[in-house]
């Protein structure tokens, strides 16, 4: 179950490595990125937000835009307190720290067949983990080395990435409306307020108007 | 004072960011402890990723043109043929360089 999910973590990470080569981060930065943070779609976007030499506010604002991006664990965490409920809470806390996109998905799986080992949840984090760290220094390389990443489409990474991502989470047009609402606020917001506010304002504007439609 | 650069700007960036993962990933799992999610909470936080995704996209195409809107559709139609991220991605930015080649 966990093969499927390698493909996908190696390229994620290759991308965030050349990224993080062009925004001027250190091999070291970079890899401690990817160490301690392991959210793959937060990184890329923080990224868009780093600033060289990093100020107070880019930091405030770096930390920011990482809980909302990452908003998503914490309703994967929720579908997690029946399963992790009988164990010690330090050994459900430490499990928790595997919660990625992968891992939560891997282990729907796994408690849909009937399982309900709570070491399989972090035996995936960690494996995916590991792939995600090592994965990110070839990618780091070859963005130092290319001179004009713009000519090979690079600059367009997390856009890709994104709409790449977007297609299997289509579940038919009522769940969209809250997406749309996303798009045209962030697009509004973009002209008005500089820097990447327009993410977190655009993300948080859909979601709630997506829970209220959604919700007759 | 909020402008000036930071002695270890960069480190602190980085565990700022890692402190702020470590409250989602345990939040949730906090939370229903102690209190039940709505239903209205669990659907905001349902459509938060394709959200996040729709509002970096749609200002970043405005911005960017033509070439990126190219990606993006190249991205998510290789998306819709075949679930595979590497070949979504290889052809988006084969689209994008290809189209840059070609000076649009």
């Amino acid at each position: 179950m966990c093969g499927a999910m390698v493909p996908g973590t190696v390229v994620f990470a290759a991308a965030y490595g050349t990224l993080a080569a062009q925004k001027g981060l250190s091999l070291t930065e970079a890899v401690l990125m990817s160490a301690l943070v392991f959210g793959g779609a937060s990184q890329l976007v923080a990224l868009e937000v780093w600033t060289n030499p990093l100020t107070a506010w880019t930091v405030v604002s770096l930390a920011v835009v990482t809980a909302i991006v990452n908003a998503r664990f914490i309703l994967m965490g929720a579908t997690l307190r029946p399963w992790f409920g009988a164990l010690p809470p330090w050994q459900a806390y430490a499990a928790l720290n595997a919660t990625v996109d992968a891992t939560w998905l891997i282990a729907m799986r796994y408690r849909a067949e009937g399982g309900s080992d709570a070491s399989v949840y972090a035996g995936a984090g960690l494996t995916l983990w590991v792939i995600w760290v090592t994965s990110a220094i070839p990618g780091y390389l070859l963005g130092a080395f290319i001179a004009d990443p713009k000519r090979f489409g690079f600059d367009l990474v997390l856009i890709i990435f994104f709409a790449a991502m977007f297609v299997p989470l289509w579940r038919g047009v009522r769940r969209a409306i809250g997406w749309a609402v996303a798009g045209v606020v962030a697009l509004a917001v973009s002209f008005v307020v500089p820097g990447w506010w327009f993410i977190v304002i655009g993300a948080l504007a859909g979601s709630i108007a997506g829970a209220f439609i959604d919700d007759e | 004072m909020m402008n000036e650069p930071l002695a270890h700007g960069a480190v602190i960036g980085i565990v700022a960011m890692a402190v702020a993962t470590l409250m989602t990933r345990a939040a949730g799992y906090w939370l229903m402890g102690h209190i039940p999610m709505t239903r209205r909470v669990r659907r905001c936080l349902e459509i938060l990723p394709g959200a996040i995704m729709a509002a970096t996209i749609v200002p970043i195409v405005a911005k960017v043109g033509a070439v990126a809107l190219l990606a993006v559709i190249v991205a998510a139609g290789s998306m819709m043929v075949r679930r595979n991220e590497f070949i979504a991605v290889g052809f988006a930015l084969a689209a994008a360089s290809l189209a840059r080649a070609f000076g649009i």
